[in-house]
């Protein structure tokens, strides 16, 4: 990525006839700059207002003891960071947050490893069946959301029956806080497994055939390819998977508050933002420090990752 | 479903009753396999590809199901898996409860006019960046990719505030502005122009093609697979994005579908409102759904390829 950023442009630029007059050309570089705004700005003007300012101005919230929709707020520096992290809110939040990542991450991970590796046979269907475990991914998450809590419902849900067959009672999967976040996370992991499938597939299907062929004729068997071979080879798809799945784990947001609008158990940094901003107490500023952790979080993860592509690039 | 054809007819029959996944079960084919054999491509091949594919298809067809269902076939202790027949009451039911047209309005007119601006501008930047010469080309781009990783989901409060203030609130507008920017189809766009040949826009320029000319006349019609992917995943997401209308719209006549259907539940949140809040999600699940089977090559290809940015 990186690479291409340097290289490619320059390649293009000096394909211009470079020695042209010298009037000439800054007559060109001045219509290339204004033509380069009109194409450019409003795109770029509408990222910067709409994506970075309020990056700035969260900060400057989070400052602030303030109801929304209130036309005075006093100014109360820390203080909102402080609530928070001294409050029971912390650890109950951050740990359902952590839950709620650690669950679904390795979830959709380990099932889509798998559904990748049922799917990297040579036999026919396997791209009708790769399409179809990837369409949850596009749906709506209030389409897949209600579905399933219909499936879940403890009277009338398929599950309910299933369960009473087997002569059990049903949970409460949605009054029980503890049992709604697993309800949730198995949602969340049904409808993303199949992006970590897909992107594990074209993994192992970009491993070198000879490498695993040589393998297989030195005797190694299936399982033990598997785990001496691919899996190491493999470790850039983990890892780049590990980083997506965990910035898009942390801001789930749409299954959460159609499944659990109270957030009764469900409250991770995101909902618990939205929940203080929007729900019954309009707490704006401190929704917008719960929201400042967030990204600190966020941007923690997508630096690492930023090195660890540095890396990789310099080893190859 | 066309797309079943290819699958050999077994296991398409093996797929139908849901119930008997006896593993055992002999094929009828016409292929001298040994026996061993056959039954170890079965259950090490197709076993699982029909597993995984009935795990995401049952919940839908559930949905399918159920939503032709009445209150009483819904609210009963014995599971009835077939709905008695075709009832659309329940669609109706939805439709006037709450106004569900216009929120299928509402959302066909954000869907279309968002994503249209978004991969216009989407191409427009992506050409600047690539064939137009300018000073601070890089930290522009550099800037875009940040852009990339900061989640729309922390912004939400400060730009509801903004919004909210140019008086966009419960305006399709405020809904389709804030997310216009768009700094994933740039991103997808400039890495795709950066591999077309520079000859063939040299000759253009030697014919004295402008920049505009030689966007509309060359770029951009050799480059449409990329930009279907970009206007496709555009097109999704902008469908099914939920936090941002939620927010913005508090009154049914700016709602969009996902905001709607929040509104169809809160109303008929009891247990015989089952089949009205299916036939709901049958109205947002089913459109993407059938879009995603004719095109869902690219839009695979876009979202896994979109996130290996982060």
């Amino acid at each position: 990525m990186t690479r291409q950023l340097t290289d490619r442009p320059r390649a293009v630029v000096e394909a211009k006839p470079a020695a042209t007059p010298r009037a000439r050309w800054s007559a060109r570089t001045r219509r290339d700059f204004f033509v380069f705004l009109a194409l450019a700005l409003p795109n770029l003007l509408l990222i910067a207002v709409f994506t970075y300012l309020p990056l700035f101005n969260n900060i400057y919230y989070s400052t602030l003891d303030w109801t929304l929709g209130s036309a005075s707020a006093t100014v109360v520096g820390l203080d909102n960071y402080v609530t928070f992290f001294t409050s029971s809110d912390a650890t109950k939040v951050l740990g359902t947050t952590a839950i709620f990542t650690l669950v679904t991450v390795g979830g959709s991970m380990v099932l889509g490893l798998l559904v990748a590796l049922a799917l990297n046979s040579r036999i026919r269907g396997t791209t009708f069946a790769r399409s179809a475990v990837f369409a949850p991914y596009v749906l709506s998450g209030v389409g897949v959301g209600l579905v399933w809590l219909f499936i879940f419902d403890p009277g009338y849900g398929v599950l309910a029956w299933l369960l009473r067959g087997l002569g059990q009672q049903s949970p409460q999967w949605i009054n029980d806080p503890q049992l709604s976040l697993v309800m949730v996370m198995i949602v969340y992991v049904w409808k993303n497994l199949g992006y970590c499938a897909v992107v594990y597939l074209a993994g192992l299907q970009s491993l070198p055939q000879d490498v695993m062929e040589a393998a297989s004729l030195d005797g190694a068997n299936g399982f033990k390819r598997f785990v001496t071979m691919s899996l190491p080879l493999l470790s850039p798809t983990t890892f780049f998977l590990l980083i997506t799945t965990m910035l898009s784990s942390l801001q789930a947001f749409d299954l959460i508050r159609i499944m659990t609008p109270l957030g009764n158990g469900t409250s991770t940094l995101i909902y618990e933002a939205y929940l203080q901003a929007f729900g019954a107490f309009n707490r704006a500023g401190y929704s917008a420090a719960i929201s400042v952790i967030l990204f600190a979080i966020l941007l923690i993860i997508t630096v690492l990752q930023l090195r660890f592509v540095e890396r990789k690039v310099h080893y190859s | 479903m066309s797309l079943l054809s290819p699958v050999s007819p077994d296991p398409a029959a093996d797929a139908g009753p849901a119930s008997g996944a006896g593993p055992d079960i002999p094929l009828h084919r016409h292929r001298p396999f040994s026996r061993a054999n056959l039954t170890q491509t079965i259950a090490g091949g197709y076993l699982p590809l029909i597993l995984s594919t009935l795990v995401v298809f049952l919940p839908l067809l559930w949905m399918v199901l159920s939503s032709f269902k009445q209150p009483g076939e819904i609210i009963t202790m014995d599971l009835k898996i077939l709905p008695e027949g075709l009832n659309l009451e329940n669609y109706n039911i939805a439709m006037t409860t709450v106004p569900f047209a216009q929120f299928f309005m509402n959302s066909l007119i954000v869907t279309t006019v968002g994503a249209t601006i978004k991969v216009l501008l989407a191409i427009l930047t992506a050409y600047a960046l690539v064939f137009v010469r300018f000073p601070y080309k890089n930290i522009i781009f550099v800037l875009i990719l940040v852009a990339l990783m900061v989640p729309p989901q922390v912004s939400i409060l400060p730009n509801y505030i903004l919004i909210a203030g140019m008086g966009g609130k419960n305006t399709l507008w405020g809904i389709i502005l804030p997310g216009l920017g768009t700094a994933f189809g740039t991103f997808l766009l400039r890495q795709h122009f950066m591999t077309l040949p520079a000859s063939i826009l040299e000759s253009a320029e030697i014919d004295g093609a402008g920049h505009w000319r030689r966007l509309w006349q060359i770029v951009a019609p050799v480059s449409g697979p990329s930009i279907a992917t970009v206007a496709l995943v555009v097109v999704v997401s902008e469908w099914n994005d939920y936090i941002w209308p939620l927010i913005i719209t508090d009154r049914p006549e700016t709602m969009t579908l996902p905001v709607g259907l929040t509104l169809l539940q809160n109303s008929e949140g009891n247990g015989s409102g089952w089949g009205i809040l299916m036939a709901g999600a049958v109205l947002v699940i089913v459109p993407i759904l059938l879009v995603f089977a004719a095109l869902q090559r690219y839009i695979v290809a876009g979202l896994t390829q979109g996130s290996v940015t982060g």
